[in-house]
């Protein structure tokens, strides 16, 4: 064979030198790394000023910050984790690497692009960063930046909704991308039937992507020209309409919902396939789930507003609807427990972060058709239930999925396998500080502690109490879980091509993956989770 | 043995690729104005009579002028790219310089319209605004964002259509130079030309460590100005497809604020 086989992507010089090797790189596993590498940092800064909010509400009063920091933090801490870290999520890092491997090509559609994208999304964060320090000081308003406040505070709206503008171009331009990719460089052979699950998840996102964002982009700009210019959409004292603002946010806001959701059920998926040793049982059901949810959750937006004024026709609607994802949801949940029914089971610690996606999802899912049902959501509405209901789903669902997946791919993407026994530790701590962290926040909100709030009623204090030992135990396993990783990097314990025994098209070439993926362009014959024994 | 690098004989598929990705971000943009069409509709069915007296104000005459210019430029924009396909290179061009200069009217109309607008008070927070109805103050609000993001959407049109001018323009002339560091992913390889069943035309030499530089140029003959660049046709179908919803949105916003009187 010719010698640049041997060459990883990791390896291989590029044009330029050192770091601009990395920045001005157009090859998709490069730019999964630089996203993968920036959102971890930026997830590392949300982490902090969580860690903060909870030690402020570790007792009533002012603990450790002015209730106007406190505004500022958890706004800051909302706008970092759902712009920066969610949203991108599992697509842009993993998306990114594995897409194209996992379809058999050799790049996405547009590499340059691509490229473009992540210089937006560094972009828009460091202009969100940079309103942190300038005009009237960070914007205190809360992730979704609801008029009138939004429109009124002194505080530096202006330019944190510029930054969030951006990064949904970003958003667009690595939606329009993958669907692209999907269709036009699937390997000879591949039917659209073939592809394994984590793609078709990427090309559902992509599509909620193209068609969700740019309302959010529309919706940001009139932010912005109603505070320069004054000119009176959304503003009542001029004839506009304030809950017109909700509608259009969570046009956008209820589908990125599932832009973060999706690539998250769509990795569990690989990996619970890979650590049964089987086929996904019902793959058809699962591809179908996957459009249906992208579908549906389109049409839900309302049921963020029960209670900001909307008809009892509408109302009624939104609800009905909310109650329908549950379905597609629920089939994804019922597929994987029975791929797992005689399946080889390894509890390898991808396998451990997958099977508590599921209880957390399923918690974090049910608790939501709390919310989605009219009389209780009146009851449970602004209360940190929740709070605890969007953590369960996006830090018990799309984290934990997240770090299952970076420690399922972490072998192929760097040819270095980690101490799997610390990974586990490291999740069991996670798994019980998580819970101990948004349990209690479940039964402070049926009890009524509102959400958002910088002071309460001493009678909620043990639960409080409860819930910031929590967040230290969550953080000391996050922290074991990175150290163990970085450690690994540094070590040379060199992963084989296919430490787990996958049967999807990553596991079949050497890692780290060759600059071009493939000596040669897979044919594919058959279905995706083909396990030989 | 030795393995083969192809590097002729490309299937047509990327132009296929960047038609599908242009379509993609025309959806995009369709559901930006998408949001304003909808924020259009709620007010106007809140405030149909303020909506009615604040449109008599705007100058059907300009309006219909512009709409007649935006509607031939998308003409000359599909007569430039179907010229460029039948290989009239020069009529391709000067179709293209027509378009482009309709936006410019367009444009300069626009500007007009607006700046009488404000000499007349009438501009977002303005005391003549601000004396009227609820509904006429949402009306010019809208008329403002609406217009105005649709000129910025024909200015950076024009800017793309000017690009693409410039780039028929040239005489195409394609050039690829490897130094020795990008080409040690293809060492032991040779350069090769395969027509389309595979039959080999040429072949280098083995890529070996002793290569400096790898080029390949493809030159045209200088008296044929009107050679063609294949690639540019892909861009300027794409460069019309903006263009083209460019001119749909006027064509909606142009009945919903000038002619609901």
């Amino acid at each position: 064979m010719s010698t640049h086989a041997s060459q990883s992507f990791l390896e291989e010089k590029g044009k330029y030198p050192g770091i601009f090797s990395w920045i001005f790189s157009t090859d998709h596993k490069r730019i999964g790394i630089l996203y993968l590498v920036s959102m971890l940092s930026f997830f590392a800064v949300g982490v902090m000023l969580g860690i903060m909010i909870r030690l402020e509400l570790i007792a009533p009063g002012q603990t450790i910050m002015p209730p106007q920091m406190y505004n500022a933090i958890f706004t800051l801490h909302g706008v970092i984790m759902i712009f920066l870290f969610v949203i991108p999520g599992l697509a842009a890092p993993f998306g990114n690497f594995f897409l194209p491997i996992l379809i058999g090509a050799k790049d996405v559609a547009f590499p340059r692009l691509n490229l473009l994208s992540w210089y937006l999304f560094v972009g828009g964060a460091a202009i969100v960063i940079l309103s942190l320090f300038t005009g009237g000081g960070p914007p205190d308003t809360g992730w979704t930046f609801y008029v009138p406040y939004s429109l009124r505070t002194g505080t530096n709206v202006t330019l944190a909704v510029f930054g969030a503008f951006v990064l949904g171009f970003s958003s667009i331009l690595t939606g329009v991308n993958f669907v692209s990719t999907i269709h036009m460089l699937r390997a000879p052979g591949m039917k659209l039937s073939q592809m394994p699950l984590f793609p078709w998840t990427l090309y559902a996102t992509g599509w909620v992507q193209i068609l969700a964002t740019p309302i959010l982009s529309i919706t940001l700009l009139l932010i912005i020209l109603e505070r320069v210019f004054g000119i009176g959409l959304f503003e009542a004292s001029k004839g506009g309409d304030p809950v017109l603002y909700q509608h259009l946010f969570w046009i956008y806001s209820h589908p990125a919902v599932y832009i973060m959701i999706l690539p998250a059920m769509g990795a569990i998926s690989e990996m619970i396939a890979t650590f049964s040793q089987k086929r996904v049982f019902g793959y058809k059901a699962m591809v179908a789930a996957t459009l249906s949810i992208a579908f549906v959750g389109y049409l839900v937006w309302g049921h963020h507003m029960f209670v900001s004024g909307q008809s009892d026709m509408a109302v009624i609607i939104f609800s009905l609807l909310t109650f329908l994802v549950a379905i597609p949801s629920g089939v994804k949940v019922f597929n994987w427990v029975a791929t797992l029914y005689k399946g080889r089971i390894s509890l390898e610690p991808p396998m451990l972060f997958s099977l508590s996606f599921i209880f957390l999802f399923s918690i974090g899912g049910l608790s939501g058709l709390v919310q989605g049902a009219l009389a209780t959501d009146i009851h449970v509405h602004d209360t940190t239930f929740v709070v605890a209901h969007f953590h369960y789903v996006m830090f018990g669902g799309t984290g934990f999925a997240f770090f299952g997946a970076l420690h399922y791919w972490f072998p192929k993407m760097f040819g270095k396998m980690y101490n799997k026994k610390v990974a586990s530790v490291a999740w069991a701590i996670m798994f019980v500080g998580f819970n101990v962290l948004y349990f209690p926040m479940f039964i402070m909100g049926m009890r009524g502690m509102p959400r958002r709030y910088y002071d309460y009623l001493p009678e909620f204090q043990p639960l409080h109490f409860l819930s910031t030992v929590g967040s230290w135990i969550l953080v000391t396993g996050i922290i074991i879980l990175f150290t163990n990783l970085i450690v690994a990097l540094r070590r040379n314990n060199r992963a084989p091509a296919n430490p787990w025994n996958g049967a999807t098209l990553e596991w079949k070439i050497p890692s780290p993956p060759p600059l071009e993926n493939f000596d040669e362009e897979p044919k594919i014959t058959g279905g995706p989770y083909e396990f030989t024994r | 043995m030795q393995e083969t690098t192809a590097l002729i004989h490309d299937h047509a598929i990327p132009a296929q690729g960047a038609k599908i990705g242009m379509w993609l971000f025309l959806f995009t943009e369709l559901l930006l104005f998408g949001g304003m069409f909808l924020l259009y509709a709620v007010y106007r069915m809140l405030y149909p009579t303020d909506f009615h007296y604040a449109a008599t104000d705007l100058n059907v005459f300009v309006g219909t002028i512009n709409t007649i210019i935006l509607l031939t430029s998308s003409l000359t924009m599909a007569l430039s790219i179907a010229a460029l396909e039948r290989g009239n290179k020069k009529l391709s061009l000067a179709m293209l310089a027509i378009t482009i200069i309709c936006g410019l009217i367009f444009m300069v109309n626009k500007y007009f319209e607006w700046t009488t607008k404000f000499h007349h008070g009438i501009y977002p927070g303005s005391e003549a605004l601000e004396a009227r109805s609820h509904g006429e103050n949402l009306f010019y609000g809208l008329y403002f964002v609406m217009t105005g993001l649709h000129g910025l959407h024909v200015l950076i049109g024009m800017i793309v259509l000017a690009v693409l001018f410039v780039f028929i323009m040239k005489n195409p002339h394609e050039k690829i130079a490897l130094s020795s560091h990008q080409l040690k992913g293809i060492l032991g390889s040779r350069l090769s030309i395969m027509n389309a069943n595979n039959k080999t035309l040429w072949q280098s030499d083995l890529i070996d460590k002793n290569l400096k530089e790898m080029r390949v140029e493809l030159r045209y003959e200088d008296h044929k100005k009107d050679k063609i660049n294949h690639r540019d046709l892909i861009k300027l179908e794409n460069g019309g497809l903006y263009w083209h919803l460019v001119d749909i949105i006027w064509i909606f916003l142009f009945p919903l604020f000038y002619l609901i009187t």
